[in-house]
């Protein structure tokens, strides 16, 4: 599916705009803070992000990467809440095609590059392909502490216990650990890492994934990323494990088990039905199921 | 049967159309010039631009109009622009001493060389409003004679370090080169040069209530405003195939210097320290608010206890830029709904097994 | 050079002075300390003796002077020679701090329970089922009833805040705990009570302490040797029970004569 399925009117490749916005030492700059990402898998890499055109919040550290790494040949899609089509998704998007002129897709199979905010693609991702993940809170711990200073000093020294602590209390209190999302993980059995806003539902995929994964976090100007085949483990206990969410009904209009699901109102009487976040996935499976 | 709802493009592109009526109101009302705000809204002018860390008058005068007024955003389009711009050169650093003052004033000294200036203020105005103004087409008020003060005017602090009453202010061992804030990220402890940057460009509102609560006893430093002056000032650059200096214009800055707290011991001779603000044009609420949270952050440096937010580097340098705390705040209106379900589901999950017995619970 | 056949102290301080600008707050002060030994440093506010905790505690760098502690596998080591990493590991489980304010020792915030396991998830231990089991253990050592885990310090009473506080910092077995005045602010009957607890736990666990105290009862009841500080100095040095009852120097005369008797 391309470009021409989805939208009424193709913004066009502005000539006056450097390719993909950004002064191309701008972009050295960020790929810098790429590779050095790299190469400490979870490690936050202090970047010096620039102000875009977008509000800062917004998604600007994900366009900053995905800006420094996309070339003309590149195939892009963005989403947001696993959708292509929410209008967060479709100004991201549109911003690409007016800096870039390169192809856009919903095929997550098609893409090269896919940014994304809070989800990972039902279906699963191959090598070669570019993640890009938009990062509103890089630092895992900053709930419990707000201090750079010495959050920089824990993950340098390896003292996680902060984190457990949090999961201990949740035991206690809920008998439950009550991170939904933005759940804590472990990156390369060392740097414990914000995987952003995506449902713990999405956690396992990021293990062991064949694609590079990258994260840009714009106001709090952090990168980090998680090479391909890398081990990333969610936190928890021994005696209670991570879990994912699972959903008592099936997706209404492809009959998925399997997938995320969002809920949808439809009526005053509080009548609900569920249906898949990913609609990329879901699109494909009611075509041949 | 359930449509997954689509037209995201479409309502992006009616949205401008219906911010660009916004914008221009009634359209049987005479259109807003750049010009005109640029002359009679220069107040806003000075913020935007000190904010937008650009000086360029035009420019933010065509972010305000662009923004209808709403300044903040203003800021943030000065701030994009700045960010495409490249960088020609840096210019000497600017020697206010040299001003040519519209307004000087100190609330240290009765009398002073080059005296106290009043200038251009609200200060003794009575806050009434004004409705002759409703109506417009009277004459403009016409320039003094003799409005440009050409007396020698020394800065107080230079007149209170003949008899060394005032900390030195001198640059770090080594001269090293200052912070670049719009090209490095800030990390703590941040230095005094990448302190006064991020507060050069805070948000206006921000920093007078944290200057605020340095007044009312969250952190105290007893502060004198040894002065404020308010003038142009040259903006000189050393031009590598020159190799000596040249003016390349000039700029109204508004500068002020507080005194306070003095410092000493039995062995070192008490001297008042100093906190340092300066803003583009007309800006003296910014630029005061700048000088005492200045003081206030050096409590490290100074030895004092850090105990109030207005101290404490991390607290303030991280909340004080309106692009990050705009941005932010206002993000919470994207959607959100993937990560509310997973909370929905969680407290449904919970409640039920609240409901059951209680040997279902799992907690000990 | 070390006699080969003598254990070496837990913790040796030589010369130790500290400064803050040009004020000397803590003058050339020496003292070994051996396993189980409790050492009260005695002084009234302003003598220095809290700086001088600090100090040995690894938490204010001195300005001159030597501060060693003997690592379990390899002897007397410099504290102010090792990492930062090393230090941070020191304090966690081999060391203990008690503050005087028990908030300042605790993460208010959050349970009994996860105050006390803290150090264990540091360290590793990944079985809830397990570290709540310890927790409950801890809490019972320092008579705060279990049924109190899951409930926030804030709701504790000062003396129950203190008791969380030891149990936080021994859960670790630690050879050597620090604490900051550690009973003031409490009613004098809590303050008891708290001082016959820890004198019991310094005993079953063969604990070495340093305790800061103004309290001479408080280095009467717990330690076996005491330092009395003056400005900054240590004037008198000695076993507990000898320098209370047979002062030498005119100011711990002083201090003694000048506590009131009940």
């Amino acid at each position: 599916m391309t470009q021409n399925d989805m939208v009424e009117s193709v913004p066009l490749r502005d000539p006056h705009i450097n390719f993909a916005y950004l002064d191309e030492r701008t972009k050295r700059m960020i790929r810098r803070a790429i590779l050095k990402a790299v190469a400490v898998p979870g490690y936050q890499v202090p970047f010096g992000s620039r102000e875009m055109p977008l509000p800062y919040g917004w998604g600007t550290g994900g366009i900053q990467v995905t800006a420094s790494i996309i070339g003309e040949s590149d195939v892009l899609k963005v989403i947001d809440q696993g959708s292509d089509d929410t209008v967060n998704a479709v100004n991201i998007r549109r911003f690409f095609q007016r800096t870039t002129g390169v192809e856009v897709t919903t095929d997550t199979t098609a893409a090269s590059i896919i940014q994304t905010r809070h989800r990972i693609p039902e279906t699963p991702l191959r090598e070669g392909q570019v993640i890009v993940y938009q990062v509103p809170v890089p630092e895992p711990m900053q709930r419990l502490e707000p201090r750079e200073e010495e959050t920089r000093k824990l993950h340098a020294l390896q003292e996680y216990g902060l984190m457990h602590v949090n999961l201990f209390e949740d035991l206690a209190h809920y008998g439950h650990i009550s991170s939904t999302y933005d759940y804590p993980v472990l990156v390369n059995g060392r740097y414990i890492m914000s995987p952003s806003p995506i449902p713990k539902f999405d956690n396992p995929k990021m293990h062991l994934n064949p694609a590079l994964q990258l994260f840009g976090a714009g106001r709090e100007k952090r990168i980090y990323a998680v090479p391909p085949y890398t081990t990333v483990e969610s936190l928890g206990f021994d005696d209670h494990p991570f879990e994912v969410q699972r959903w008592q009904s099936a997706c209404e209009l492809c009959g998925s088990k399997e997938s995320f699901l969002d809920e949808v109102i439809m009526d005053d009487q509080g009548k609900k039905m569920f249906v898949c976040s990913d609609s990329d996935y879901c699109s494909k499976r009611q075509v041949s199921p | 049967m359930y449509v997954a709802v689509k037209g995201g493009e479409t309502a992006i592109l009616n949205s401008y159309e219906l911010l660009a009526q916004q914008r221009r109101g009634d359209p049987d009302v005479p259109e807003l010039s750049v010009a005109q705000i640029r002359q009679q809204l220069r107040l806003s002018v000075d913020r935007v631009m000190t904010e937008g860390s650009v000086y360029d008058p035009d420019l933010a005068a065509l972010a305000i109009k662009q923004s209808a007024g709403d300044l903040v955003e203003a800021i943030f389009l000065l701030r994009a622009y700045r960010a495409t711009l490249p960088r020609l050169g840096y210019t000497q650093p600017l020697d206010t001493a040299g001003m040519q003052i519209s307004r000087r004033i100190s609330a240290a000294f009765k009398d002073l060389p080059g005296g106290q200036v009043l200038g251009p203020t609200y200060d003794y105005t009575q806050r009434l409003l004004d409705f002759s103004l409703l109506a417009t087409g009277k004459p403009a008020p016409v320039a003094r004679k003799g409005q440009v003060n050409n007396e020698a005017t020394p800065r107080v602090v230079d007149l209170l370090n003949h008899e060394s009453l005032l900390e030195g202010q001198l640059p770090e061992e080594g001269d090293p080169d200052p912070f670049d804030l719009t090209r490095q990220p800030l990390r703590f402890p941040a230095n005094r040069s990448a302190r006064l940057q991020n507060l050069a460009r805070a948000d206006e509102g921000f920093l007078l209530a944290m200057a605020y609560s340095t007044q009312r006893g969250y952190s105290e430093s007893h502060p004198f405003v040894g002065e404020i002056r308010f003038g142009t000032v040259d903006v000189c650059i050393v031009p590598e195939e020159l190799g000596f200096e040249i003016s390349v214009g000039d700029v109204p800055v508004t500068e002020c210097q507080m005194i306070n707290q003095f410092q000493g011991s039995q062995t070192q001779p008490p001297q008042f320290t100093r906190g340092y603000g300066l803003a583009f044009g007309h800006s003296e609420r910014k630029a005061m608010a700048m000088a005492l949270v200045d003081r206030a952050l050096r409590a490290d440096e100074l030895g004092e206890a850090v105990t109030a937010p207005a101290q404490m580097q991390e607290f303030v340098l991280s909340h004080s830029d309106s692009l990050e705390s705009s941005g932010f705040v206002q993000h919470l209106k994207l959607p959100h709904y993937v990560d509310f379900q997973s909370e929905l589901e969680l407290v449904r999950k919970m409640r039920q097994s609240h409901a059951m017995p209680k040997d279902d619970h799992d907690a000990e | 050079m070390m006699d080969f056949d003598a254990k070496p102290p837990l913790m040796r301080v030589q010369n130790l002075s500290c400064a803050y600008g040009s004020r000397t707050v803590v003058r050339d002060i020496s003292f070994d300390l051996w396993p189980g030994e409790v050492l009260a440093i005695v002084g009234e506010s302003g003598s220095g003796k809290t700086t001088l905790l600090n100090a040995v505690a690894a938490r204010h760098t001195p300005s001159d002077g030597h501060v060693s502690f003997d690592l379990r596998d390899h002897g007397l080591q410099e504290i102010y020679g090792m990492s930062e990493a090393q230090r941070r590991m020191l304090a966690r489980t081999d060391w203990g701090f008690v503050h005087q304010n028990a908030a300042d020792g605790l993460r208010m915030n959050v349970s009994a329970g996860a105050n006390v396991s803290e150090r264990l998830m540091a360290l590793g231990q990944r079985n809830y089922g397990q570290l709540r089991a310890q927790a409950i253990d801890w809490l019972e050592r320092v008579e705060i009833s279990p049924s109190r885990i899951d409930d926030r310090p804030h709701t504790f009473s000062g003396g129950m805040r203190q008791r969380l506080q030891i149990a936080r910092n021994l859960i670790t077995q630690p050879r050597l705990v620090f604490m900051d005045e550690p009973t003031s602010g409490l009613d004098v009957s809590v303050q008891a009570k708290l001082l016959d607890m820890m004198r019991t736990l310094t005993r079953q666990m063969n604990l070495a302490a340093i305790i800061v105290t103004h309290d001479l009862a408080v280095a009467r009841l717990l330690a076996q040797r005491m330092m009395v500080m003056q400005n900054g100095q240590a004037v008198e040095t000695g076993l507990t029970d000898q320098v209370l009852d047979d002062p030498q120097h005119p100011y711990t005369q002083l201090l003694v004569s000048s506590v009131l008797q009940p």
